[in-house]
Parts: structure tokens; C-alpha cells; sequence
């Protein structure tokens, strides 16, 4: 049996490091090649030497996919192609081509010039790298090589974020990358065609959460936002520079916009300049109504969102301000937060998640009063809110997910080991199909039954046409008789005589003889003509002759009747069929056996 | 034999002129017709020169563009299908050909059931798939032309059945799409069944089953036609039997959108069917109502891949109003869950805080903490059927499903007031949508139930955060809805109103609509009111408070919540003070739509007129119907109006329905229709007076002129009486056609008496000979009420009239003009004027809008208008400029909106320019109501053949005009010259 094997060297009941390989029709695939943000060691880049020991990975890989511009699914890519060694193609959209060695370079930066790393890859390795990189389309299909071929879906999340199907002749195998179904301010929806692939491997960040209608979430970020400007205080969202920092850019802009609010918004700059010039030229992997409205009005261009002077903190008056990073944990984000803490009247909004130890996560948790460095305390009076603004599917979208593609089998990566087991639980009592959820290094093997094309000839297909009635119901298997010819790594079904032709071989008749003993009074004759209205009655489909030779055939099965002298009563019916007609014949001598019905 | 009759017919049809002579003696007189160059002629020796297929190709290609006459065109059939037969080896020409055989079978007045033989024999001897798929749909169009003849449309049924075997999907395509359109609703489908029952292997089976077994076809696009058939048959009228409901329901998971989309509406079609038939739930034992499972299966189409069938699924569910409440609730049902503790929805969250007392939403992380742990095997993931359905919708990624989820929740929740209450929610988050659209819609939709429905202050918090947005469409909805709303505290109101003035600081020119809301309010919620008066008004136990600035339009508003408060809690005016009596005769007056007619102690302030309105207002709307009716009774009395004190009685009568439009607006349409009619019969009366008609022609110019003004008056009253009112039946109708006919023959004999010479009067008899024809085909079936009449008797002496010279004809009209009675007028049930009052610009302003010349200047138009109907095509606006130029602008479709039932708004830009001006100067601008004779409201029929109407005449000569619908309101303009 064929079989497909996936084997997580990261993401694998883990979140962060994504990187899988599978082996398709003995084609290999790299899926994303991210860095882990929990490590600064060896363990934040997935293990290449699962590959190979030494040596360059070329031989090895057919390709390498990504599935978008994180870091967590990028991060190791200059490190494995430049420092590791890869040169085959690297596959991945245009907005991830762009953005990525963007936040490539940001992290090099931070690691090599502020933590002072070493034996680190440098710009020229990340340019070097992106050399490699083939851009595709959405929906385009790529021939990898004659074999393979892979094709991007639209999966949300983040801007040029896709769910790539990878096809090996029949087989076929679903990478979702991350995805969002809930369509947000910026970005649609996931979607995928009933494509029915073998393996389909899911990210299952939310495996066990079921999250709220995103609309009370925005309603309730706008009014916060909006009841703090009223009363004249100034807003503090830290926000991370790529993804969320635009959906909630494009939700407060129309805010302003609809409700004709005054109060300046501020956009700390840097690299999320850049980053919005991306999503002004990527309009179309936007949702509906920015690509709708682009013609008037790119919103990407922002009429009350300005870019962010340091100065700019300690005006009077209320204005909203998204700062970086995130997490509240240093730079501007922080400086501001500082500044600000003291008023009641001020407010500061985490639109996602904190890691302990942060800034955020700690007044988050009630923490009034904060230790800076050098024993100064910081008293926390502003207002603090938490609103959750996150692009992974819930559990819910998973299984719709899942409902859209009709897959075989379900891999679960990206996500902790505990809530996998649950949704792996409702996946294999609700689709009744097998779920795997492998951990990093664990290879998992699912074997496929693919579909084995075969060539028949016309002749052969209109001739059984002909025979079987006019359409072919394809509800129903039919059988038909042919020769299968394999030759030269084809598979050919022609028709007995074509073959025997092309092989030069010689036709032997095959042909079944049977003896059927019957009591019966009357004479051979009268026999035959029993025998003969019987099947008549029993067989209404069939041709059926009475041969004046003495011989009733039913198709090509001759019947014959003959007694001997001494019990002119013991007749035998002799039945003769060909090896074609195997089925007929069987059924007949059976029938026969039973006697002639007696009212004949 | 065939050839040679065809040869004879086009021969015969080369003639240009045929001289038929009737030898019988019924027709003595010879008739001469004309007959234009026959178009078979042109087409049989077009084809008989084509040397190949594309010549051919091309001949018809040419033919197919101009319409064939209804006598020719079974000539030029009988010779496409001699080309058909003979030569014709090219598909492409035989495809052509087939087309045209069914084109030309639509021909007006042609019945094809001679060319049905010849259509099913080359269907029997075509090899093309392709020509066959065409020429079923020939069959097909000749099967609808002829619906009633049985015999063939069994035939093409049985022609039908038999390719519905084809190997080509288009074939079978077509047969279903023959078999939807024409398959007998009652019979089974072979004809004579004792035939039949002898074959083995054919039993009797009805279009129904025979189309279901096509649900199955390999082909998406047969699975399509034969779904499309079904619901074709079910449109015809037949009962869709309910055992393809399951097969129905399989293809809801068909791979192809298409096939989906059709199965959601074959599956709704059932569901209206059976909705009270129990099905079993696969794998269980339980068994449902047939609407509620059907209901269930559209809901889940409400998540499919493809958003068209997603639309589709939303607005069906709107629809399947049977299904039980159980399930209904479902679709609002989304059980949230986080790290597999069960977590409350914001929406519970907020009525919990509600409840509680405390207000403002938590200011601590994760107070939305989940709290219990959830039995991990009770999670269902998949939503079984209807489950969070809505919730779906809408969220979807496009308006569209958006749109039409909000519409389905709005009329699920007409029909439920408990599902309404629980919508509330949902419909209200909607109102944060990123497209105006789908905001509006919400909008609407929330008024719409809101009847049934109170509204809790932190909804109405989240409803009254919208007023402030900067869409005039949206504000002026949410003012629309909350006339409508029901709160349940005082706060509510407290919180409603300062919203409502913050909105009207923001936006002045919103304030008529804020006004207009708060004066629902204060009807709506007269106790909740009471207590905040003091407050509102600002008075105080001991002291004097300052007079608030009478011109404040936030004092106005509040005033007017008060006020409609007041009218139905007598109690109320204990507590205003001196000035606010004073202020409310000034806003009784001024503003008299908005405040009531209130019972003040002593009526000090009021002045006697007032009560004495005030208690012929609350008389009710009856006792004024009585009063139109008794004054119509007592004018039909009159049986001329020759008679003394006729027109006396008529002037009375006409001047107290005008006043009673006045004072009653319920019934403002009728009295000024029954008004207006009864001055056009006044006039008519006094043009037609004896002395005037004495005298000798030259000495009565200046009568004469009278005469001619008074019929000119008649005729722009009746343009006025036909078009600008509503609800008007065909007899009223032909009653002011009626008296167009009068005043047209009034001016006839006035021409008659003014001109010399009788050529000019030949032309304008004929045309008044046929206008009488007209009338009298238009109102056939009226004329039974015109006994006595002056059409009656011209219609009596008709014959005489189309032979008699001009001047006897006008005499004859004059005649009987005179003799004719009083048509008496029967007053419709609801009839309603147009009317329209332009708010914006508002005339006042006095500075000038200054412009470059040569340059245009953009003038903001806002305007009601009511009872219009038509209002896309028939309202202009006309501005005038001062030097006498008039402008005709036509607002796009896109600039009316419909803010309620009956009441349009139109919102629209016209462009000014002009040339320089030393001074600023005013211009005028009005809106007219566009109307023409030829649309009058019976319609004629549209030319069908083609889309050409070339060659035909106009059905009427149509007279187009205009009528003054608003008062005009005067712009301030001053056009500069250009700066160098």
C-alpha cells in the first residue's frame, strides 16, 4: 500500500517552531520553517540534522513551503537555506515574499545587534535566501516537478496567509498553516473547495474554545475607546507592528470617520510604516468591503491615524496611540505607558495576549503599583482593559473546516497536547475519521488507497456501451470483461482479442461441461421442450433458441438431452458453457438440478 | 410535391399588390390591400444563392435581425426547413436554423402547431447533439405558445422522454427543462396506460418520477435542470410529491454550488408543502415535523463553502415561518466555551450586569472567566441543524449574507415575539457593521419589530451610540425606529433625550427629525416622563428659574417630548410654569405638527378659536367622512346644472371640501379630488352657457377667449385629477377621461367658431373621432355607467359622426354637449394626493452662492414626497432661473430612499451655472411630477417579436407634460466672471 508519512520537527503538540516535513508518492516537502519565541538556544530552530546528519539538505527536500509571514513559521528559513543548506525552491505568496525579510531582518536585529549574538545569519544570507523564494498566486497551481504539484488556498489570519494543497498523482495532503474563519476589519475568511484530501493538517491553537461573536468584541473596543476620548483621556493600545495593529487601525478609522470624532490617533512609526505600505498594494487579499472600496478610497490610507512623534505624548487633550511592542514589555509601548499611568482618566487597552512577566501581563492581573528599574515604583491609575482580538480558528471553525474539505484524515499540529486530545476526540465521533496528533520527531504514516488510472481503449468502452444501455449509473459499479496490459510502466485495458493480438499469443477456448440427471416420464424430446419453456419463464431477458438439432441455447450455453435405453426415465441434460459465460452456466446447471416445476 | 407548393407560395408572395377580388356577394365593394415585400421570398432566394455553410450562416444570421410579419412566417418556416432537409450538412446552419424556427414561433398571432410535425421529425433524424439540444428548445417554446392543446403537448412529453437518454447533458437538459415546463399536472405521463401495461419494462410513471431519477445523473448540470424542472412543475401549479424530499435533501451535499443552491430552494418548496408531516431522524428513533428538519438542513447551508448558496439559505429561512419555536431559538444559540470551561456570551454578560444593578461593563482581565467545567462528551462542535445559524449569517465575510440574514431575522421575528426579544441582541450588534448597507438594514429591520419588543437600557445605550454617526441615512433611520420603541425606565428617556440634543448640536439640520422622534416619545411614554419634568423643564419648588431662548431648538425638543406627554397626563401641567404656557401657544401655532391640542387648566391662555379647533379635531375622522359624503349626496341631487341655484350649490360645495381637506388630512385626498372634479364640471358648465352661444359669432371674441381659458383650465385639472392622485379605480378614471373628452370637444367648436375655412377642422375632427374610439376601447367595461352622458350619446351617433362633414360634427358636438347630464362622481376608498414639500434648501438664507461662470455649482435638494407613485421615473426637479430659463433635472434612482411606507425621500445634487451676473439673484426651484397620456394606467402591450419596434406606429399620439408638485423655494445665487 501507498502510504503518506508526516513527521512534526516542530509545531508538533506544541505552539511555535512550525515546521513539517511529509513524504508524499516519495516526493518530500518542507512545511514552514519557523523559530520557537520561548528559546533563545539551540531548541528555538527546528532539528535539521532529523534529515540528514551532515551535508546539505537539496538531496533531500523537493521543496519548501510557508504558509505566512510569521515568525514562528518563517523564522529559521535563512538559517536552514543559507546556513544549513538548501537550494530547491522555497514557495510562498506575494505579501509573505514581501513582508518577510522585513521581520526577518527586525529579529536579526534584535538577536545579533542587541543580544549580541553570534554565529547568527546575517542580511546578506536573508537576501540570499529570498532568491530562492517562487512566488505563487491563490488558486494557481504549481508544478513543482512533472509529479508534484501545490496549490494556495486563502486562509485569513494574516495578510497573504494560505493553506496549501500539496498533489502527488491521486494523493494528496491539506496544509492549513494558521487560518481564520471569522472574517475580521481587514481580512475574509478561510476558504477551501471540496478537495477530499488524504491528510489534512490543521492548526488547533483554540482547540477547546468557542469564541464569541466577534461584533460584541468590536462593539465594546470602540465604545471603551470612545468613552475615554469623550472624558478627554488619552488611550494606549500596544499592539505587535503586523496584523492586528491594522485590523484595529481600520476599525477605529471608520469609527472616527462614521461618528465625525476629532481626537488625533497616532501610529508609532517604523516598521509598521512599511508594513502598511504592504497592505495598500496586497488590496486584493483584503476582505469584501476594502477591496470593494478601494477604487474610491485605499483604506490602508489612513485620514486620522498619523504617524507618531515621541514628542508628541505629552500634548494636551485626548488622543488614542498604538504603540509597539504588544506585550508592554520595552520601548515605546512602555515609555508612553510610563508617562501616562498616573491618570485616572487614561486608558490602556491589550488587545491580546501577555507572557508572564511582562509589563502587560502584570497589570493585567490587578497589579497596581509596578517596580521600574532603579527602585522607582510606578503607580498604575489608568483605566485597563483587555480586549481579545485573535485570527485563529476556534474549535468551531476547525470542524467547519474540516466539513468543507471532506478529508480522509486529520493531523492536529500547533497547539497543546491536552486540548488536542479533546478536539481529537469530537473529530473522530463526529466525521468518523481518523485523527493524529504525532509530537515533534514522531513520524506518522497514514496509508492511502489511491485510485490507480488506467487506460481503456474506446473500442472496448463502446462496446460495452452498446451492451449495457445507454448511460452508465454512477451509483453503481459495473463490470466488464478486458484484458489489463501493463507495459512500460502503463496501464492499458483493451479489449481480449486486441490483446491476444499485441501480445501475438494463440486464443484457447476454455470450455465447462456438466451432466444433470432428471426423472422425468417423458420423452427427449418433450424434455427439451419442457426444459426449454421452463427457462423461457425463468430467464425473460436472456435469447433463448430451440434449435432444431435437438439442442436448446441459452446465449452461447448449449443443452442437450439424452437417455439411455435401459432408463428411459433418468434423463441427462448435458450442459456446455464457455469460460465467458461462467455465471449463466452455474446458475443454470443449478437450476436445472432442482427439477422441473410440475405443472409443465 | 412539397417543393413545388412552396415554389407556388413564393411566387404568390412576390407580388407586391394582390387584387383580391370576392366573387360573393356579402362584399360588394372591391378591397385593395398592400402587402410589403415578402420576407420569405427575400430569405428562400438568399438561401437558394448560398453556395456554402457560411453564406448560409450568414444569410440567417442577416434575417435574424429584422422581425417577420405575423402572414409570412409559416412561409419562412416551410423554407428553413426545406433547407434544413435537403442541403444543410453543416451543424452550425442546422443550429441556426433551429433557433430560428423558434424564434419565429413567438411571432405575435402566429399559432405554431402546424410546424410541430416537422420540428419532431427532424428531431427523429438529427444526429448532433447539439442541434438537438436546440431543437427541443424549439419544441419547447412552441409547447408554451400553445399550452392548451393537449394532444401536443403530449407529444412533445412523449418526444421528451425519449431523449431523455441522450448522452449529452444539453439534450437532457432541455428534456427536463420540456418536461417543468409542459408535463401534465394531472395525468400520468403515457397517454393511453392499456397500452403500455403490456411491455415489460415501461410501467406507468408520472413527470415526477420520471424527472426525479435525474437527481442522480452523473452530470452537475442535468442534476441543475432536472431540480429546476421540479421546482418549474411546482410553480405551474402541481403538488410536488413529498418523497422527494429525501432526494431533495442528498443533494444539499452535492460537490457543485449550483446543484446546491437549487436542492435549498426544492427543499423550501417541500417544507411549504408538508410542513406538518413527520419525518424520521436518521439514526435515532425520534421523528420530526417536516418543516422543522427542513428548517434545520437550510440553516446549516447558512455556513456552506459557496456565499451564493449561503444568500440563498438566509433568505429562505426568513420565510418558513411554520417552523416550531424550539428550533427557531436555536439559530440564535452559540454555546461559547474557552479551554473547555463554559464561558457566558458578552449578550448574557450584559443582561446579568443589568440585572445586578451595575451598569458599566468590568474593568478587570478575564471577567469574562469562564466558569464551570464543561462535560467534555455534551460539547457538540458540529452544529446539528439550525444550531447558531444567525449567529453564521451574520458574520459572514459578505454583505450579501448579511443582508439577507438580517431580513430573515426581521420577519421570523414579526411572526415571534419571543424570538424578537431574543434577536434584540444580535440585530442591535449589527448596527456596528462595516458597510452602511447592511447598518441601514438592521436599522429597519429593529423598527420593524419593534412593536414588539422594549428595549433595555443597555441596548438602547448601544442603539442611541449610533445617532452620532455621520450618515444623515442612518441618523434619520434610528430617528424613524426610535418613534417606535418602547423603553422601560425613566432613565431610558432621560438617556434617549440627551442623546437626541447631542445629535442635534452635532448635526443642526437634523432637527425636524429629532423633533418628530421626541414627540413619539412623549406620546409613547407619557408616565415615564412625568417624573423628569421638573428636571427637564428646570423649575424649582422656591425659585424663579431664567426663561430659556424660545429660538433654542434644544429647548423646542424638550418642549415637545413634554407636551406629547402632557396630552395623555392631565396632571402634567401642573408643573410648568408661566412661560412655558406662553411657550406653548407660540409652538402650538408655529409648530402646530408637532405639539397637540392640550386641556390646560382654565384655559386661560388659550384663545376661544383654539378650543373651538381643538374640539373639531377631536371629533373623529367619521363624522368628516359623513360631511363628504352628505355634500357629495346633496350635489348628485342635481340632475343638470342649467338648473337655478345649481351653481351656487357647487361653488358651496366646492369650498367646503376644500376646507374640510384642510382641517381633516385623513381625508385631504379625497375632498380635494371630489373638489377639483366638481370645479372642472362648473367650469365646463359655465363655457357651455346659452347667451354666450347666441350671440353672433363676431361679437363674442372676448367670450370666446373665456370659453378657451376654461377649457384649457379643464384640461390641465384633469392631467392633474389622472395623475397626481392615488388609488384611483378604472371607473373614476374614465370618469376624468370623461370630461377631457367634454373639454376637448368644447375647444373643437371653438376652433370651429374662430377659424375660417374647413381644412385646419378636418385634421383636428379626425383626431377627435379617434380619441372617442379609444376611450371607448379603453373603458369598456365602464361604459355601463355612463347612461346619459355625453359619450353614451356621441358613441350612439358614431356611425353618422366618421361620415358626416366637419361642420356637422361640431354642430352634432355642440348639441349634445349641451344636452348632455351631470356625471356624478363616485368617490374611491382610499385615494391620496402627491404631494411633496422640499426641506432643504430652505429659501431663507441670504447670502448669495457665489460661483465662477462657466462652472457648476452643486445645490443640495431634500424633499418628501407622499403618495407618489412611479416616484423613479416621474419626479423632476425644475430649476428656474430669473431670466426665464427653466432646467429640467432628472434624479437618479439611487437618490430616493424610503424612510417608511408611503413617504419617499428624495436626496439628490443639482448643478447650477449660469453666465456672469452684476447682482445676486434668486432662482427658483420646484418639483414636478412628469406624467404622459400613452402611460396612463392601463398598459398596452409590448411589441413582442425581437426587441425592434421598428415599423410599428405609436399606439397613441401621447401627450407629455408636467404638473407643479412642491411649492418652489427661491436659491440666493450670484455668478461671478472668472479672475484672470
Amino acid at each position: 500500500m501507498p502510504e503518506i508519512k508526516v513527521t512534526p520537527l516542530g509545531a508538533g503538540q506544541d505552539v511555535g517552531r512550525n515546521c513539517i516535513l511529509v513524504s508524499i508518492g516519495g516526493k518530500h516537502i518542507m512545511l514552514d520553517c519557523g523559530m520557537h519565541m520561548g528559546y533563545n538556544d539551540d531548541r528555538r530552530f527546528p532539528d535539521f540534522s532529523y534529515i540528514t546528519q551532515n551535508g546539505r539538505l537539496t538531496e533531500f527536500l523537493d521543496c519548501v513551503i510557508i504558509s505566512h509571514f510569521h515568525l514562528d513559521h518563517c523564522g529559521a528559513l535563512p538559517y536552514m537555506s543559507e546556513m544549513v543548506g538548501y537550494d530547491g525552491p522555497i514557495y510562498m505568496t506575494h505579501p509573505t515574499k514581501a513582508i518577510c525579510p522585513i521581520l526577518l531582518e527586525d529579529f536579526r536585529k534584535i538577536t545579533v545587534d542587541k543580544r549580541g549574538e553570534t554565529n547568527f545569519f546575517t542580511s546578506q544570507m536573508i537576501k540570499d535566501c529570498m532568491k530562492k523564494v517562487v512566488p505563487i498566486n491563490l488558486h494557481q497551481t504549481v508544478q513543482v516537478d512533472d509529479e508534484l504539484e501545490i496549490k494556495a488556498y486563502y486562509a485569513g489570519h494574516v495578510l497573504g496567509a494560505a493553506m496549501v494543497q500539496i498533489k502527488v498523482g491521486a494523493e494528496s495532503v491539506v496544509y492549513t498553516g494558521d487560518y481564520n474563519m471569522t472574517p475580521d476589519r481587514h481580512l475574509g475568511a478561510a476558504w477551501i473547495d471540496k478537495c477530499r484530501p488524504d491528510i489534512l493538517i490543521s492548526e488547533s491553537t483554540y482547540a477547546t474554545t468557542i469564541r464569541d461573536s466577534k461584533r460584541c468584541r468590536e462593539r465594546d473596543f470602540l465604545k471603551k475607546v470612545h468613552d475615554a476620548v469623550e472624558r478627554g483621556g488619552k488611550v494606549l493600545i500596544p499592539v505587535f507592528a503586523l496584523g492586528r495593529a491594522q485590523e484595529l487601525c481600520i476599525l477605529l478609522e471608520t469609527f472616527w470617520e462614521r461618528m465625525n470624532l476629532k481626537a488625533p490617533i497616532y501610529f508609532s512609526t517604523g516598521l509598521t510604516e512599511k508594513a502598511n505600505h504592504y497592505y495598500k498594494l496586497f488590496i486584493t487579499w483584503t476582505n469584501q468591503k476594502i477591496r470593494k472600496t478601494f477604487v474610491q478610497r485605499n483604506m490602508f490610507e489612513f485620514k486620522h491615524i498619523k504617524p507618531f512623534d515621541r514628542s508628541y505624548a505629552d500634548n494636551p487633550g485626548p488622543m488614542v496611540v498604538f504603540a509597539t511592542p504588544g506585550m508592554l514589555h520595552a520601548g515605546q509601548s512602555l515609555q508612553i505607558f510610563k508617562k501616562w499611568a498616573g491618570s485616572e482618566k487614561n486608558m490602556v487597552i491589550m488587545p491580546g495576549y501577555c507572557v508572564q512577566g511582562t509589563v502587560g501581563h502584570k497589570i493585567l492581573n490587578g497589579q497596581r503599583k509596578l517596580e521600574l528599574e532603579g527602585r522607582a515604583t510606578l503607580e498604575v491609575k489608568l483605566q485597563v482593559e483587555y480586549m481579545s482580538f485573535s485570527a485563529h480558528a476556534d474549535a468551531k471553525g476547525i470542524m467547519q473546516l474540516i466539513r468543507m474539505a471532506e478529508p480522509r484524515n486529520i493531523l492536529l499540529v500547533h497547539g497543546e497536547a491536552k486540548k488536542m486530545e479533546f478536539l481529537k476526540d469530537k473529530i473522530e465521533q463526529e466525521f468518523n475519521v481518523s485523527c493524529y496528533m504525532p509530537a515533534n520527531g514522531e513520524t506518522t504514516t497514514v496509508e492511502t488507497n489511491p485510485s490507480v488510472p488506467v487506460d481503456i481503449s474506446l473500442n472496448l468502452l463502446k462496446r460495452e456501451m452498446a451492451v449495457g444501455g445507454p448511460l452508465p449509473d454512477p451509483k453503481k459499479p459495473r463490470t466488464l470483461h478486458g484484458t489489463l496490459i501493463m507495459k512500460d510502466n502503463s496501464l492499458r485495458l483493451v479489449s481480449p482479442d486486441q490483446a491476444l493480438k499485441e501480445l501475438g499469443l494463440s486464443e484457447h477456448q476454455l470450455r465447462f461441461t456438466c451432466r444433470v440427471q432428471l426423472q422425468d416420464p417423458h420423452s427427449d424430446a418433450d424434455t427439451l421442450t419442457r426444459i426449454f419453456t421452463h427457462l423461457k419463464s425463468v430467464l425473460k431477458a436472456y435469447a433463448i433458441q430451440h434449435l432444431p438439432d435437438g439442442t436448446v441455447m441459452v446465449e452461447s450455453i448449449v443443452i442437450k438431452v439424452s437417455s439411455t435405453a435401459e432408463e428411459p426415465n433418468v434423463k441427462v441434460i448435458l450442459l456446455s458453457w464457455s469460460y465467458q459465460d461462467e455465471e449463466l452456466g452455474s446458475f443454470l446447471s443449478t437450476l436445472l438440478k432442482k427439477g422441473l416445476p410440475a405443472g409443465l | 410535391m412539397m417543393a413545388a407548393h412552396l415554389k407556388k407560395r413564393v411566387y404568390e408572395e412576390f407580388s407586391k399588390t394582390v387584387v383580391q377580388q370576392h366573387p360573393l356577394e356579402e362584399v360588394p365593394a372591391k378591397k385593395l390591400r398592400l402587402t410589403k415585400p415578402s420576407k420569405s421570398a427575400a430569405l428562400h432566394l438568399d438561401l437558394c444563392k448560398a453556395t456554402n455553410s457560411t453564406d448560409a450562416l450568414q444569410y440567417l444570421l442577416h434575417f435574424a435581425r429584422k422581425p417577420v410579419e405575423v402572414e409570412s412566417v409559416e412561409g419562412v418556416i416551410r423554407i428553413l426547413l426545406e433547407h434544413y432537409y435537403k442541403k444543410e450538412t453543416d451543424t452550425s446552419v442546422r443550429l441556426k436554423i433551429a433557433s430560428l424556427l423558434g424564434l419565429l414561433s413567438k411571432t405575435q398571432g402566429f399559432t405554431p402547431d402546424c410546424i410541430v410535425d416537422d420540428a419532431i421529425s427532424t428531431l427523429n433524424n438529427e444526429k448532433s447533439h447539439q442541434v438537438l439540444a436546440q431543437l427541443l428548445d424549439t419544441l419547447l417554446v412552441i409547447g408554451t405558445q400553445l399550452p392548451d392543446s393537449v394532444a401536443i403537448t403530449q407529444r412533445l412529453i412523449e418526444v421528451a422522454c425519449k431523449h431523455l437518454s441522450d448522452t449529452y447533458f444539453g439534450v437532457r437538459n432541455k428534456c427536463l427543462q420540456l418536461l417543468g415546463c409542459l408535463g401534465t399536472v394531472d395525468k400520468p405521463l403515457t397517454k393511453d396506460s392499456d397500452a403500455t401495461t403490456g411491455l415489460p419494462g415501461t410501467p406507468i410513471r408520472d413527470v415526477q418520477s420520471v424527472i426525479s431519477d435525474y437527481f442522480a445523473d452523473q452530470d452537475p448540470r442535468v442534476r441543475t435542470a432536472a431540480i429546476k424542472a421540479m421546482l418549474q412543475l411546482h410553480d405551474r401549479g402541481m403538488k410536488i410529491q413529498q418523497t422527494i424530499y429525501n432526494q431533495a435533501c442528498k443533494l444539499l451535499n452535492d460537490d457543485y454550488e449550483q446543484v446546491r443552491s437549487a436542492a435549498v430552494q426544492m427543499v423550501w418548496v417541500l417544507s411549504q408543502l408538508y410542513p406538518e408531516s413527520i419525518v424520521p431522524i436518521p439514526s435515532s428513533n425520534e421523528e420530526i415535523r417536516l418543516v422543522d428538519d427542513s428548517f434545520g438542513k437550510v440553516s446549516h447551508m447558512v455556513s456552506d463553502g459557496s456565499w451564493v448558496v449561503r444568500v440563498q439559505a438566509a433568505k429562505l429561512l426568513g420565510s418558513m415561518l411554520q417552523v416550531s419555536p424550539h428550533f427557531l431559538e436555536q439559530t440564535l444559540d452559540k454555546k461559547l466555551m474557552s479551554d473547555l470551561r463554559r464561558k457566558r456570551t458578552a449578550h448574557e454578560r450584559a443582561k446579568e450586569l443589568y440585572a445586578s444593578g451595575e451598569f458599566s461593563s468590568g474593568r478587570r482581565w478575564a471577567d469574562d472567566a469562564p466558569k464551570e467545567r464543561v462535560d467534555t462528551s455534551g460539547v457538540n462542535l458540529i452544529d446539528s441543524g439550525a444550531c447558531g445559524a444567525f449567529v453564521h449569517g451574520l458574520e459572514d465575510e459578505m454583505y450579501e449574507v448579511r443582508i439577507a440574514a438580517v431580513e430573515a431575522l426581521c420577519s421570523l421575528a414579526q411572526s415571534s415575539v419571543s424570538f424578537a426579544t431574543k434577536c434584540l441582541d444580535f440585530l442591535v450588534d449589527m448596527f456596528n457593521d462595516e458597510i452602511e448597507e447592511v447598518r441601514l438594514q438592521s436599522i429597519h429591520a429593529l423598527r420593524q419589530i419593534s412593536t414588539n419588543i422594549t428595549l433595555r437600557e443597555d441596548q438602547l445605550d448601544v442603539v442611541l451610540a449610533v445617532l452620532e454617526d455621520s450618515s444623515r441615512d442612518i441618523r434619520e433611520a434610528l430617528h424613524e425606529l426610535l418613534c417606535y420603541t418602547n423603553v422601560s425606565t425613566k432613565e431610558c428617556i432621560q438617556l434617549a433625550l440627551l442623546e437626541l440634543l447631542k445629535n442635534l448640536t452635532k448635526y443642526p439640520s437634523d432637527r425636524n427629525s429629532v423633533w418628530k422622534c421626541l414627540r413619539f416619545l412623549g406620546v409613547r411614554h407619557p408616565t415615564l416622563v412625568l417624573p423628569l419634568v421638573p428636571e427637564l423643564l428646570s423649575t424649582h419648588p422656591y425659585f424663579d428659574t431664567p426663561e430659556p431662548d424660545m429660538d433654542d431648538p434644544a429647548y423646542i425638543a424638550v418642549l415637545v417630548l413634554v407636551f406629547n406627554s402632557a396630552k395623555a397626563c392631565p396632571t402634567m401641567s401642573a408643573l410648568f410654569s408661566d412661560h412655558t404656557f406662553r411657550h406653548y401657544a407660540y409652538l402650538q401655532d408655529s409648530l402646530s405638527h408637532l405639539v397637540p391640542q392640550l386641556r390646560l387648566p382654565g384655559k386661560k391662555l388659550i384663545s376661544g378659536l383654539g378650543s373651538e379647533v381643538c374640539g373639531l379635531v377631536s371629533g373623529s375622522v367619521e363624522s368628516a367622512r359623513l360631511f363628504l359624503q352628505d355634500s357629495l349626496a346633496r350635489v348628485s341631487m342635481l340632475q343638470s346644472l342649467e338648473a337655478p341655484g345649481a351653481q351656487d350649490l357647487l361653488d358651496f360645495t366646492i369650498r367646503d371640501l376644500q376646507r374640510l381637506g384642510e382641517l381633516q388630512t385623513e381625508l385631504a385626498g379625497s375632498a380635494d379630488f371630489c373638489a377639483t372634479y366638481l370645479r372642472c364640471q362648473l367650469l365646463l358648465t359655465k363655457a357651455l352657457q346659452e347667451k354666450l352661444w347666441s350671440m353672433a359669432v363676431p361679437l363674442c371674441l372676448k367670450q370666446n377667449a373665456m370659453a378657451s381659458a376654461a377649457v384649457k383650465q379643464i384640461l390641465e385639472e384633469t392631467y392633474k385629477l389622472e395623475f397626481l392622485y392615488s388609488g384611483l379605480e378604472t371607473r373614476q378614471v374614465a370618469t376624468i377621461h370623461h370630461v377631457r373628452l367634454q373639454a376637448k370637444a368644447l375647444q373643437l367648436v371653438l376652433t370651429a367658431r374662430t377659424k375660417r375655412g374647413v381644412d385646419p377642422l378636418i385634421s383636428v375632427c379626425e383626431k377627435f373621432i379617434q380619441e372617442v374610439e379609444s376611450f371607448q376601447r379603453l373603458f369598456m367595461s365602464e361604459l355601463s355607467h355612463f347612461q346619459d352622458s355625453f359619450v353614451e350619446k356621441l358613441l350612439e351617433l358614431m356611425p353618422r359622426l366618421v361620415a358626416c362633414k366637419p361642420l356637422d360634427l361640431v354642430k352634432i358636438l355642440h348639441t349634445t354637449l349641451r344636452q348632455s347630464g351631470f356625471l356624478h362622481l363616485k368617490i374611491p376608498e382610499q385615494i391620496h394626493r402627491a404631494s411633496a414639500i422640499i426641506i432643504e434648501p430652505t429659501g431663507e438664507s441670504d447670502n448669495p452662492l457665489r460661483f465662477t461662470t462657466g462652472l457648476v455649482v452643486a445645490l443640495d435638494i431634500d424633499a418628501t414626497l407622499e403618495h407618489v407613485q412611479d416616484h423613479q421615473s416621474t419626479v423632476k426637479v425644475e430649476v428656474l432661473y430669473p431670466d426665464g430659463q427653466a432646467h429640467i433635472i432628472h434624479p437618479k434612482p439611487g437618490d430616493f430612499r424610503h424612510p417608511g411606507p408611503g413617504r419617499v425621500r428624495l436626496i439628490t445634487q443639482v448643478y447650477l451655472s449660469h453666465s456672469a451676473w452684476t447682482e445676486p439673484c434668486q432662482l427658483e426651484v420646484r418639483l414636478l411630477l412628469a406624467y404622459s397620456s400613452s402611460t396612463c394606467k392601463l398598459s398596452t402591450p409590448k411589441p413582442a417579436w425581437n426587441e425592434s419596434t421598428e415599423g410599428l406606429p405609436q399606439a397613441e399620439s401621447s401627450i407629455e407634460g408636467t404638473i407643479p408638485l412642491s411649492k418652489p423655494v427661491k436659491v440666493f445665487i450670484m455668478p461671478k466672471l472668472a479672475r484672470r
